[in-house]
């Protein structure tokens, strides 16, 4: 593979992306006879050799249901999930570890807020906001409980650029506003929402945020008590962790007001059949054997990621995007979907009148792994009267040399299709 | 040619292409040069839903044979569509019903054709055969 060797905006920030790049078993290995060259971040990041020896680990050694067992693995397991809640808390700087929820992801983590804030503040006539550039997981929960509470959702829109018109939030929020949910980061446009800006706004008519911080969380650090967000959902995953876990972040006040999601067990106080006490924060949203091994896995993950360096991880990742955006619209009758001013490391592109599907299908088979379609994001790709994108997600893994690949394999297309 | 006849030239056709590009682009060509489906049945009735492409189909029975016409908005998936209607064009509802597809995994393309890739072909192959079903129903009635 021919690699272009001008050295224009090739930083590494000090990153040793060699050593890095080992971290990461699953990135040393050839597709089609083509090396890999990982562009699906946005829809799972992959995970650290540390954070696969956390898991076997725990399994081999540790594991023991939590909470409950007297005997020294459960206690030991109870410890770990513990101290996975306090690495989260940290992360993000919550006050109190009371407001870190470990769920499933962070569509549970929405879902959870949507039921739970929803049962206890939202009734008949009431408003929800969302954003029109939402993944479905933060439009469809919302959906569901304006159904079951015969409440209204409103769309705050964005502009051609993929910038929300924040301005419209003075004229969307009434009296019958509830709450406001809107994504930190766009999965499909890769727009960095000014979320700071949105929750002071919401809060000036005393309307709670929930933040979708699920590509949000990867691309930089979250100050959940500078933001003043109210809630922010993340998805391990995303971020370098396991599946199957996550995590909601809620403040104290509004947590200890909502009743909980899922009954079972882990969640309660006392249990008898004429009443049921539930448990204290952050138990009482923890029905059923929690995903404690997840817990440990995602903490682990979090841990690796601050090694590497936040700052200097972001700062990398911005010049990978400004140099793939650079590139990719050198080339003849590409066009890139999403163009705000502040964007994380995510470029959704079409070239001339070539199906996204094509472009994936052929990319594929050059070892180059992309996204196609709408990426959950039905309203966005409507928006632009589209059928779809190609999409390209960053990480700190990734390197100038594949984003050439991805140049040079967009070019071979055109012609293949042309 | 009977219907595995011409499965059979379609898999000695691959044979030759080594190369997952030549292969595609062989696919490209044959999508370019399916005649489009008429512009009044590309409508919301013919489609095949897919997640990613769309898929068009129509099929009439003309002196006990069914005549397939079908298109799709991506180029690959029509592709593969016009391999399909060179198996199964102008044959009897019964041939249809009996087919057994086996060119689609000789020529390396049957990941194509399962129900995880959201395309909308493995659609299309039951709906085909369910115009065959419908047809011989027709007939026997």
């Amino acid at each position: 593979m021919p690699l272009i060797t001008n050295n224009e905006q090739r930083t590494t920030n000090n990153l040793d992306i060699t050593r890095i790049r080992q971290d990461f078993p699953i990135l040393n290995q050839t597709l089609y006879g083509k090396p890999l060259a990982y562009f699906d971040n946005g829809a799972t990041t992959q995970k650290p050799q540390v954070v696969l020896d956390t898991i076997t680990h725990f399994y081999n050694s540790i594991n023991a249901n939590i909470h409950r067992g007297v005997h020294k693995l459960s206690e030991e397991s109870t410890k770990a999930y513990e101290e996975a809640r306090e690495t989260v808390r940290s992360f993000i700087n919550a006050k109190n570890t009371n407001e870190v929820i470990f769920t499933s992801g962070a569509t549970a983590s929405i879902n959870m807020v949507a039921f739970s804030f929803g049962e206890t503040f939202v009734h008949e006539g009431d408003e929800v906001i969302v954003s029109e550039m939402e993944h479905h997981s933060n439009i469809v929960p919302w959906q569901m409980l304006c159904e079951r509470k015969k409440a209204k959702l409103i769309v705050l829109p964005f502009d051609d650029n993929g910038e929300l018109i924040i301005d419209k939030l003075d004229e969307l929020i009434t009296s019958k506003t509830r709450i406001l949910a809107v994504t930190h980061v766009s999965n499909s446009l890769g727009t960095v929402n000014p979320i700071k800006e949105i929750i002071k706004r919401a809060h000036k008519y005393n309307v709670p945020v929930l933040i979708d911080g699920a590509q949000g969380v990867k691309h930089g650090i979250v100050d959940v008590q500078d933001l003043d967000a109210d809630f922010y959902a993340i998805a391990g995953h995303k971020i370098y962790g396991p599946t199957g876990i996550g995590v909601l972040y809620g403040k104290e006040k509004l947590l200890n007001a909502m009743v909980p999601w899922q009954g079972g067990g882990d969640m309660i106080s006392t249990v008898s059949f004429e009443k049921t006490v539930y448990n204290e924060l952050p138990f009482k949203f923890e029905a059923g054997t929690a995903n404690y091994i997840g817990a440990a896995g995602l903490s682990s993950a979090i841990k690796y990621y601050k090694s590497v360096g936040i700052e200097a991880a972001t700062a990398y990742e911005m010049e990978l995007l400004n140099y793939a955006t650079s590139k990719l619209l050198s080339i003849d009758g590409l066009r890139i979907i999403g163009n705000a001013q502040h964007k994380a490391p995510i470029v959704s592109f079409l070239v001339d009148n070539i199906h996204p599907y094509d472009t994936g299908m052929i990319l594929d088979k050059m070892g180059i792994a992309v996204r196609t379609g709408n990426h959950c994001t039905q309203p966005v790709i409507d928006h632009f009267g589209i059928d779809g994108t190609v999409r390209a997600s960053l990480a700190f893994y990734n390197t100038f040399e594949e984003i050439d690949r991805l140049i040079d394999g967009v070019k071979k297309i055109k012609e293949m299709f042309g | 040619m009977t219907l595995n006849e011409v499965q059979d030239r379609i898999i000695e056709d691959f044979s030759i292409f080594e190369d997952w590009m030549d292969k595609y682009q062989q696919l490209i060509e044959l999508g370019k040069d399916l005649p489009p489906i008429d512009d009044k049945k590309r409508t919301e009735s013919y489609l095949i839903k897919g997640c990613q492409s769309k898929v068009w189909l129509d099929a009439e029975l003309e002196n006990g044979k069914i005549l397939f016409s079908a298109d799709s908005d991506a180029i690959i998936t029509k592709g593969i569509v016009a391999l399909l209607i060179q198996v199964l064009n102008q044959r009897t509802p019964k041939e249809i019903i009996d087919a057994d597809l086996y060119f689609i995994d000789k020529i390396g393309l049957k990941e194509n054709l399962s129900p995880t890739r959201s395309n909308g072909l493995v659609a299309m192959v039951k709906q085909m055969k369910l115009y065959a079903i419908a047809y011989q129903a027709k007939e026997n009635r």
